[in-house]
């Protein structure tokens, strides 16, 4: 192969990439202003709500606990040799508020529930019902999209609140039930140091951010996949790859201008 | 039927993701209203201010009655500006009253504690707490010990 047709192929890879980026923006913009709203699609966003966020809340309560538990055992494990396991409560809400909160949300949404959304949709689309839709004169992007993409948002701040929460209470359990940590200082150490705004607000606002990147990743390769049971299959991993690393860089990102 | 049952599912979904947030705010994080009341401002210079945060406490006798506004360093007095929001309901403080830095525990985090002077005139809005302690920096503690330590030798 010779330098040129090295060059060309790095160019198309960048004008690829560039149309992709270019059409996923086109396709988010028509999904949340185009001129159909939900109307009599409220059922719709209830069904999806129910498959995004209701059947995400086992994975995500049962690693918030044991997230929370490891949390508590580890800090204790490194507090006692300073005589300051009181603050065992402090660093396990502190850690899962501003980092591991939000952000093993978004993984295990990704995971969970965004590959999921990709499957289906490309599944959709290969077995040509999204093109059936239009022919009849419906919406895919109303329809079908749009509930979607709206559950996603609404479910994964949630969850995440949820996974805080959880955690928060398996900490408690480990440090003050079974490693005698004196309750009151668990509590009021945590008190003492989290702030609302501060702690609990830009948590959630990362939440919300990873949020909206991870179902909108999600659903954008799923009605962008190549039609065929590969296509689908590459379309879900990508969404997986793509979906987590945005959340890793973005939580960077944030860290960076909150805190 | 069916669609009800799962509209209800949804709504529990909804509520327990609410209530997340409002275990967060009251329980973890512990808001109290109070936080948004009227203040008024003062200012103190310190010589050394090591390890005071801006959003720090400001106690009274261990109870919270403010917060530190802002740290900056005024070049013509070579000294550190601490400036102190002061809750309003707090309006009889003695003008000669004393700030220190203080540590919470022995590697906890800095605050301001005031001291009760006995002047008549009070602390307004704008006025300067002439009577500040520095914070206490270990490592000149340190020093001054071994340093004392070393001349009772000669």
């Amino acid at each position: 192969m010779s330098l040129v047709d090295r060059v060309v192929l790095l160019g198309r890879a960048g004008l690829d990439t560039l149309a992709a980026l270019g059409r996923s923006g086109l396709f988010l913009v028509n999904v949340l202003f185009g001129r159909a709203r939900f109307g009599n699609g409220w059922t719709l966003l209830v069904k999806q709500l129910h498959a995004v966020g209701v059947m995400s809340l086992a994975i995500i309560v049962v690693s918030g606990l044991f997230i929370g538990m490891v949390l508590a055992l580890q800090g204790y494990n490194i507090l006692v040799g300073y005589g300051s396991e009181q603050a065992v409560g402090q660093m396990v809400a502190l850690t899962l508020l501003r980092e591991l909160g939000p952000v093993v949300t978004a993984l295990l949404f990704a995971g969970r529930a965004g590959s999921a959304l990709t499957a289906e949709i490309g599944l959709m689309k290969a077995t040509e019902q999204l093109s059936s839709m239009e022919m009849i004169g419906v919406d895919p992007l109303k329809y079908v999209i749009a509930p979607r993409l709206w559950a996603g948002f609404i479910s994964m701040p949630l969850l995440a609140m949820v996974f805080c929460v959880v955690g928060i209470w398996g900490g408690a359990m480990v440090a003050v039930d079974w490693l005698g940590v004196y309750s009151g200082s668990y509590w009021s150490n945590m008190q003492n140091s989290v702030e609302f705004t501060e702690d609990v607000l830009n948590g959630l606002i990362k939440a919300v951010v990873f949020a909206f990147v991870v179902t909108w990743i999600a659903v954008f390769q799923g009605y962008d996949c190549e039609p065929t049971s590969e296509g689908i299959s590459r379309a879900t991993t990508r969404t997986v790859v793509y979906a987590s690393l945005a959340v890793l860089g973005l939580d960077f990102i944030l860290t960076a201008l909150m805190f | 039927m069916r669609t009800r049952n799962l509209e209800l599912i949804v709504g529990v979904f909804i509520l327990a993701g609410l209530l997340a947030l409002a275990v967060l705010a009251v329980r973890v994080s512990g808001l109290t209203a109070t936080s948004t009341g009227s203040t008024y401002s003062v200012h103190a210079y310190f010589d050394n201010v090591a390890g005071l945060t801006p959003r720090a406490k400001v106690t009274m006798s261990g109870v919270t009655i403010g917060q530190v506004t802002a740290i900056s360093f005024d070049k013509n007095r070579y000294s550190a500006r601490v400036d102190l929001a002061i809750d309003s309901k707090v309006d009889t403080l003695p003008a000669d009253s004393t700030a220190s830095i203080l540590t919470a525990g022995l590697l906890g985090e800095k605050y301001v504690g005031i001291s009760v002077g006995g002047d008549d005139e009070l602390l307004v809005d704008g006025s300067e707490l002439y009577d500040t302690q520095s914070a206490l920096v270990l490592e000149e503690l340190i020093g001054r010990f071994l340093l004392n330590t070393v001349s009772k030798d000669d």
